[in-house]
């Protein structure tokens, strides 16, 4: 199966390339062709960093293609800034917008004793009807680094807390984004990426 | 709820895992691709390899080590020794690690940290400091001096301040070495620890000096560490992470289990 991997040139893309292959995925990287997000089957948006890095999808025309694509129902997974990128946009770089999927803006966590960012394993509390994140335990632990957050709504597929509860996993349709990082997750990481792979891309309602 | 990671840490000498006391009486232990494996299947939260060569011949291997290692690893891996510039750390990412650490580059040229960060982000960027308590000074622990190549060499520079000024120039993680604590089994500097871990927003990693799992339990709660690394698991009188992170789930600490 053939996945669109974007690269944007924020941070590493080796793990989450070597996690699609381990799994039997075709991944293809894209830098700036538009041509092979049009003809995406499915489409990948990693990302580390600083959400401002997302400007080079605006400025390669990728945020158009991108649009256009999961206008008609490809399955997308943004991972981390990826995630957010979904989102209106994030107090991290205010005049950079997101995709507005969603409505909402991230933001960063509040100011407590706790430290941001926050780094580490944390578990999920998973919403029954997700299906991303289907037949993973109740519990399971899974991998984050950030330091920015979306807030729990009606497209939460998944809460973990730290400081307060925040969005893990968002869903609705075929847009999926995880905080986390499936790919260093260990075998619960691997599942989620196997079940972003078999959403059938006529399921978009 | 977040918790604490136990960090197996991979000596690695010519392309082989190695073990020995403070440097002396090495002996094969394997090899490297194989023994992450084994460490993740075990339970650990995060791998770390750390070449003890760090040769410029031995580059290439380390590169291939890295890239074999990474292969069937879907766990944090962090990989250390010898990157010396952000181009050794594109190297070292591009053969499938997630995180670098650097400790005397860092040192000679702290523009490094930033240097890495921005390409690859804070995230990627472990600072290791080699410390060691200043018994001359008026606060030893506040005071402790960092030291470079293997503990040999005083920089003139102290411990929380060095730790302070990695994470304003981009530093993602601080990974502790207590030189006075490390093959000494008689636990972690704990103290240390904690100064360095209030004086930093972001995790520190504490190594050195464990010798049961009391220890861990210590520096995780009068350490305030965020994960620690575990040397050689099998001094501690348990058999894997796994093993380690269920006596710790029992006294408390919050772990990752099942794993």
């Amino acid at each position: 199966m053939r996945v669109t991997v974007i690269d944007y040139k924020a941070g590493n893309l080796t793990s989450v390339l070597k996690a699609l292959r381990h799994l039997g995925a075709e991944p293809i990287v894209t830098d700036s062709d538009l041509a092979l997000v049009t003809a995406a089957e499915r489409i990948v948006l990693p990302g580390v960093g600083h959400f401002q890095a997302t400007e080079r999808l605006d400025r390669t025309g990728l945020t158009g293609a991108i649009r256009a694509a999961v206008a008609r129902s490809v399955p997308f997974l943004g991972i981390c800034v990826g995630m957010q990128w979904l989102f209106a946009g994030s107090t991290e770089a205010p005049q950079q917008p997101g995709l507005a999927a969603f409505p909402e803006s991230c933001t960063r966590f509040p100011e407590r004793h706790e430290k941001v960012p926050h780094v580490g394993w944390n578990s999920l509390d998973v919403r029954p009807a997700s299906r991303l994140l289907a037949g993973v335990a109740p519990g399971a632990f899974v991998y984050f680094t950030h330091s920015y957050k979306a807030s729990v709504t009606a497209d939460t597929a998944a809460v973990t807390t730290y400081i307060e509860p925040f969005a893990a996993a968002v869903e609705r349709a075929n847009l999926f984004g995880v905080q986390f990082h499936p790919e260093k997750s260990g075998d619960t990481g691997l599942k989620i990426l196997r079940n972003f792979l078999a959403v059938p891309a006529e399921a978009a309602c | 709820m977040l918790t604490k990671r136990i960090i197996a840490c991979l000596d690695v000498h010519a392309g082989r895992v190695v073990k020995g006391v403070q440097f002396v009486d090495i002996i094969d232990a394997g090899d490297p691709a194989e023994l992450a494996a084994r460490h993740a299947r075990e339970g650990a939260d995060e791998i770390v390899l750390l070449d003890i060569t760090a040769t410029h011949e031995g580059r290439a291997t380390l590169l291939d080590t890295v890239r074999r290692a990474a292969k069937e690893l879907f766990v944090p891996f962090c990989v250390g020794g010898g990157i010396r510039t952000a181009r050794d750390a594109e190297q070292v990412f591009d053969a499938g690690a997630d995180k670098v650490s650097v400790n005397s580059a860092a040192i000679a040229d702290p523009a490094l940290i930033t240097a890495i960060g921005s390409s690859f982000g804070a995230q990627a960027v472990v600072v290791a400091i080699d410390a060691r308590r200043d018994p001359a000074a008026a606060d030893p622990i506040r005071d402790a001096q960092v030291l470079v190549q293997g503990g040999r060499k005083v920089t003139g520079r102290r411990v929380v301040e060095w730790a302070r000024e990695a994470e304003q120039r981009g530093a993602g993680e601080i990974l502790l070495t207590s030189m006075d604590a490390d093959g000494t089994r008689a636990g972690f500097d704990c103290e240390l620890t904690a100064a360095v871990s209030q004086a930093v927003s972001i995790p520190v990693i504490a190594s050195g000096g464990a010798g049961t799992v009391a220890h861990f339990t210590d520096v995780f709660i009068r350490g305030k560490a965020d994960a620690a690394l575990a040397a050689s698991i099998f001094h501690f009188g348990v058999t894997s992470s796994r093993a380690l992170k269920a006596e710790l789930a029992r006294a408390g600490i919050p772990v990752r289990l099942p794993c």
